[in-house]
């Protein structure tokens, strides 16, 4: 009984709910502290999760004693630690930043909100069956959601709504095939499926994983279903941009890791060239608009749609044991850290600037100078320089596509990596110039800017505790 | 034809439907509605195809509780955001 109560499992969904209900207590605008104190604790329970997994191999828990199928297992193994390590670690600093942010801007209900996130986000990455990743994706949407349309100005309540019903089509999809599954099956657990699905899965089977596949991509944003990201992130104020590019994306990719590693692993093969082929295009696009936008928020937004394209890459040089799963993971890792800093920094230059377009950023290097070098940190783990995270999922990538003799990858990631540094670029050649005699800069609170920077050091420094990584991921859920 | 099989593609057609409109319609109110179709649709199936040899399975009567719960969830969300927006005066239908 006290190792069940003590077991960090079901405490890593309880503990954001727990604080976003007391942060919705209080009143609005309040709460931040706790949120802090309770992301310091989760961060701690995913470490010693990933110790516990590491030692005893992955395991489940049943909530509340009631095991499946009426009832809800929770499963945790390498790859599901991992993200779940990944979102404290983003959420943690992120939750630092907001408080000084939020200490600027007015805002009403961002601590529930980002408390119910994030113990969707915790219990996605713990769900063992089809259904519990529905209604995981389907609260973390709406907390989504609810976070864009916070500032309550009609552009954001646009994008908000726009982004809303994108989701809830897309989820539609996924539950049908679903549904599909169940008819066909009797079962949705994870574990239990792969075995029945098999090598050759009937034509029912196929077109369920459609309709999952379609409602995953277009809530990752992969391309062509990038149109609603850049509005969405964009415009959101900082540190939702930075949940959002950082974390929330990286949810359904990590369904469709899930569902290709395990049930649906006979049907992977096909639809991986298509993926890649998207994750290319998507890198190329994407890079592109980052490089002709104007405004800095939207560029770091496209930029996100060009790195979820690098973690789509990944399918069609999946094989069991090889490099592709450790580049993708160690890419989501990279990406969240990054872009977590890059949408922090682009906050902070924000307001100190007060203008969000490229030619306000004229002067920021002498200013804040701790943020412009968060941002270059940042930017070098996107653009793939040793030895950051960026650098290492690269590296990973092209070995597995020359390992497989697939040349095209491997100019697909040199050419986004190019194309990466050219708007980095683009931003800190703009901040290096001087300010015209009537800039006006604004103070901006220390523990942002820190914040910012403890996020891009650490998107930079991930690449060498890879190890660590490699082995956790190894952990895998064997009956 | 048993009646499970009869719910399930009515489901079927049902979610097609909604889909469609989802996709077509430009009115909020009325892509709001669309989908709401739409997770009827999959709640049919989820019922109608689990119903083998008249035995009904009470897993999928749970999923599809569960699964009202979050589209009405989602519909008040969609409801709340489309009245904001009308109430600015970026009504589109």
């Amino acid at each position: 009984m006290a190792d069940t109560f003590l077991d960090p499992l079901p405490w890593l969904i309880i503990l954001p709910l727990a604080w976003a209900s007391l942060a919705f207590l209080v009143g609005e605008g309040r709460g931040g502290r706790l949120a802090v104190a309770g992301l310091a604790v989760q961060l701690a329970l995913a470490l010693i999760l990933a110790v516990q997994v590491m030692a005893q191999g992955a395991r489940v828990h049943a909530v509340g004693g009631w095991g499946a199928s009426l009832g809800i297992d929770l499963l945790a193994d390498g790859l599901s630690v991992a993200m779940l390590l990944l979102t404290q670690a983003v959420a943690l600093p992120l939750a630092v930043y907001a408080r000084a942010y939020f200490s600027e801007v007015a805002q009403t209900t961002f601590w529930p909100l980002a408390g119910f996130l994030l113990a969707a986000l915790n219990a996605l990455f713990l769900s063992a069956d089809l259904f519990n990743l529905y209604v995981t994706l389907e609260l973390l949407s709406l907390a989504a959601v609810g976070l864009v349309a916070m500032s309550g100005k009609p552009a954001q309540v646009d994008a908000a709504l726009r982004y809303l019903l994108v989701s809830l089509t897309a989820s539609g999809a996924y539950l049908m095939g679903v549904a599909l599954i169940y008819g066909a099956y009797g079962t949705v657990s994870l574990a239990g499926l792969a075995p029945l699905v098999g090598a050759d899965p009937p034509l029912i089977t196929q077109l369920a994983a459609g309709l999952m596949l379609a409602g995953l991509l277009a809530k990752t944003a992969l391309f062509p279903f990038h149109f609603w990201l850049p509005a969405a992130h964009g415009g959101a104020p900082a540190p939702v941009s930075a949940l959002l590019s950082a974390l929330v994306v990286k949810a359904t990719f990590y369904m469709v890791l899930r569902l290709a590693l395990g049930p649906f692993a006979a049907l992977a093969d096909d639809a991986a060239p298509l993926l890649g082929a998207l994750g290319a295009a998507a890198i190329l696009w994407g890079s592109w608009r980052a490089l002709t936008t104007h405004h800095i928020k939207m560029l770091v937004a496209w930029s996100t749609v060009a790195q979820l394209g690098y973690l789509f890459l990944l399918f069609p040089l999946l094989e069991p044991g090889g490099a592709a799963l450790r580049a993708g993971v160690m890419q989501a890792f990279a990406h969240g850290l990054a872009k977590a800093a890059m949408f922090a920094a682009a906050g902070v230059l924000m307001l100190s600037t007060g203008r969000d377009t490229l030619e306000g950023l004229a002067g920021v290097a002498g200013r804040v100078p701790v943020t412009l070098f968060a941002f270059a940190l940042a930017g070098v783990t996107l653009m793939g320089l040793p030895p950051s995270g960026g650098f290492l999922a690269k590296w990973l990538l092209i070995e597995a596509a020359l390992e497989q003799g697939q040349w095209g990858w491997v100019v697909v990631v040199i050419g986004g990596g190019l194309l990466a540094a050219a708007y980095v670029f683009k931003v800190l050649r703009q901040a290096f110039l001087l300010a015209p005699a009537s800039a006006h800069f604004h103070r901006v609170p220390r523990a942002m800017e820190w914040s910012a920077f403890l996020l891009a050091a650490a998107s930079v420094l991930i690449g060498l505790r890879a190890t660590e990584g490699v082995a956790l991921l190894g952990v895998e859920f064997g009956p | 034809m048993t009646p499970g099989l009869l719910y399930a593609l009515t489901g079927i057609a049902l979610f097609a439907l909604g889909l469609a409109g989802v996709i077509l319609l430009r009115q909020t109110l009325r892509r709001i509605l669309a989908f709401n179709l739409m997770g009827s649709g999959a709640f049919l199936v989820l019922v109608g195809l689990a119903q083998r040899g008249g035995v009904v399975d009470p897993v999928p009567q749970a999923m599809v509780l569960t699964g009202i719960v979050v589209a009405v969830a989602s519909t008040a969300l969609a409801l709340a955001l489309a009245r904001r927006l009308a109430e600015d005066g970026h009504e589109d239908g």
